[in-house]
């Protein structure tokens, strides 16, 4: 389908792919099919979210970022981090620590995303408030999450807070504080974030080709990792040369329930991994959560330190965060408020699961694709290629797939044809005979 | 084509989890047949309240859907004990549901007035002791 801009960070090694079926059967939006043993991404179905980078066993698939070697036509390099990456390493003491290390490992300087969440909660905090919004709100700051809406949700979309996700306020913000240190332009400056998401690296590809995004760069947190861990072991006391300017409720951000107790409502809701958040969407689609003020939903299993790209796991991450803020105020210090937090983007309806811009032979389609669905065995195995039977029926009433893929159904074919040619063999013997 | 697409539900009465499992089916049809938002929206949620319905009072019964490009009609079909006072049922916040029900966040006396607020037409066809026949219509 012939969408323009259509690049994802989310790709396949087709060389490492078994064509097995764990991506196909986890993808919660139904967009990998398998087609001569190796599987496919939809993309215009794909939002990102990295469900099968996590589920793969043989590592085939991958997210793309950019690599460290930035360009020399960069004069100054700042590493923004965001706030899940403080809970990856073992030996870090506190917070001053990692971003020191960061540093060391051959920045400029550092700058905290953590501050960019902090201006946002301020401004989501006001329009709560002034009652603008449409109730339950909806966060914007998951691009896997906004993209879901955009082709499962078309009624959500109203609902999502018109704000930016604090990637890019802190990227805007630290470019303007490079621009003032050392004077240079802000096109010599690079903003390079360290992601734990493929999510983000597309947003800010396709932000970029807009000409919208303060960040230059994304880098895996898994590609520093080493690394850092490296530095972080040979730190002293005297190495570290700054500490956290953000408060606990922003660095909270990161894991699930951080985002949502920030925006100090009463009423609300922090849902993560992508099954739950489209099980809360369906129900909010019903109308079901009229009472909810705000919605906090990630796509990833515990929030930001569960994403494809961290390397720790999020039960340990979390709880290392959580460590680390212990001795950190609330509230960081003060942030620019007149950075623009607007949403600049327009989020539209992308109608991907539309069988036909024909309405009368989507209506035929839909027919056959009940009729064709009757003879399947309804195990929803995958071994056809496609997710389930149902979307199985799809795929073959769209010329897709062969009816024949079905195993079952030509395992039932094939025992047709033994009787068949059993019977005939019995009546030839049996005229031999007479 | 000759009358468009018809689906048949048959509503569990027994179990209210699954309420709403027909509307969901139906809304995923018509986003495939590229129905506008805003009418899928307004045929899910009247159908839901119907579904819902079904379940408190009737035990369940059938929900035939007929789609056509100019229309989406929502027939409701059950054999519970009729609606004694339909202008009552019409009005917002009358209900007979039970404590029970009311406890699970049901019958806040909703329903049909939804149902007439988010649908073109409404007819009602209902006998006391023989059931009670709601036939829904969204015009495109």
């Amino acid at each position: 389908m012939g969408e323009k801009k259509e690049w994802h960070s989310v790709t396949l090694d087709q060389d490492i792919c078994k064509g097995c079926t764990n991506c196909l059967k986890n993808c919660p939006t139904q967009a990998i099919r398998i087609q001569n043993s190796k599987a496919k991404i939809l993309k215009e179905r794909c939002i990102d979210c990295g469900v099968c980078i996590r589920v793969c066993p043989y590592h085939a698939k991958k997210a793309v970022t950019d690599s460290l070697d930035i360009p020399d036509t960069y004069k100054y390099k700042v590493a923004l981090i965001a706030p899940a990456f403080y809970g990856q390493f073992s030996r870090a003491e506190n917070i001053g620590m990692i971003l020191s290390a960061v540093r060391k490992m051959g920045f400029d300087d550092v700058f905290e995303v953590a501050r960019g969440a902090q201006a946002i909660s301020e401004r989501t905090r006001e329009l709560l408030e002034s009652g603008e919004l449409l109730k339950p709100t909806i966060s914007s700051a998951c691009p896997a999450v906004v993209k879901l809406i955009t082709i499962r949700f078309p009624n959500l979309i109203s609902h999502i807070i018109p704000l930016k996700a604090p990637m890019e306020i802190a990227a805007a913000m630290a470019r303007r504080e490079a621009v003032k240190k050392t004077g240079l332009k802000p096109e010599e400056i690079a903003i390079i974030f360290v992601s734990p998401c493929a999510a983000k690296a597309t947003e800010v590809r396709l932000a970029k080709t807009d000409g919208k995004s303060d960040v230059d760069f994304v880098v895996s947190m898994k590609e520093v990792y080493l690394k850092m861990a490296q530095q972080i072991g040979k730190m002293t006391e005297e190495d570290i040369d700054r500490g956290s300017v953000s408060g606990k409720e922003s660095i909270l951000w990161a894991v699930s329930g951080g985002e949502a107790n920030a925006t100090h409502t009463e009423r609300n809701i922090s849902v993560d991994g992508i099954d739950n958040v489209i099980r809360v969407l369906e129900d909010m689609d019903d109308e079901k959560l009229k009472d909810i003020d705000y919605i906090e939903a990630l796509a990833c299993p515990g929030g930001c330190v569960g994403g494809p790209l961290t390397a720790e796991n999020n039960f340990v991450a979390r709880s290392r965060l959580s460590a680390l803020v212990k001795s950190i105020a609330d509230v960081g210090e003060s942030v620019d408020s007149d950075i623009g937090a607007a949403w600049d983007r327009p989020i539209v309806y992308r109608p991907v699961m539309k069988l036909n811009t024909d309405m009368k032979r989507a209506m035929e389609m839909i027919m056959k694709i009940d009729e064709f669905c009757e003879n399947l065995p309804g195990l929803d195995c995958g071994s056809c290629g496609s997710p389930s039977c149902r979307c199985f029926a799809e795929d073959v009433v769209k010329g897709y797939a062969n009816p024949d893929d079905c195993v079952f159904r030509l395992k039932e074919r094939m025992l047709d044809f033994k009787e068949k040619y059993e019977k005939l063999m019995e009546e030839r013997s049996e005229q031999d005979e007479g | 084509m000759a009358d468009g697409l018809k689906l048949h539900f048959d509503v569990d009465g027994t179990d209210f989890t699954v309420a709403g499992e027909c509307s969901s089916k139906v809304k995923k049809t018509l986003k495939q047949l590229g129905f506008d938002p805003e009418l899928i929206r307004r045929v899910a949620i009247a159908m839901y309240e119907g579904e819902i319905n079904m379940v408190i009072h009737a035990n369940g019964g059938t929900i035939d859907v007929e789609i056509s490009p100019e229309s989406v009609v929502v027939i409701l079909k059950d054999t519970g004990p009729g609606i004694p006072d339909l202008d009552k049922a019409m009005q917002e916040g009358f209900s007979t549901a039970s404590n029970t029900v009311r406890e699970l966040g049901f019958g806040a006396g909703m329903g049909l007035p939804n149902m007439k607020k988010y649908t073109d037409k409404m007819e009602v066809d209902t006998v006391p002791g023989v059931g009670t026949t709601v036939t829904l219509s969204v015009i495109v």
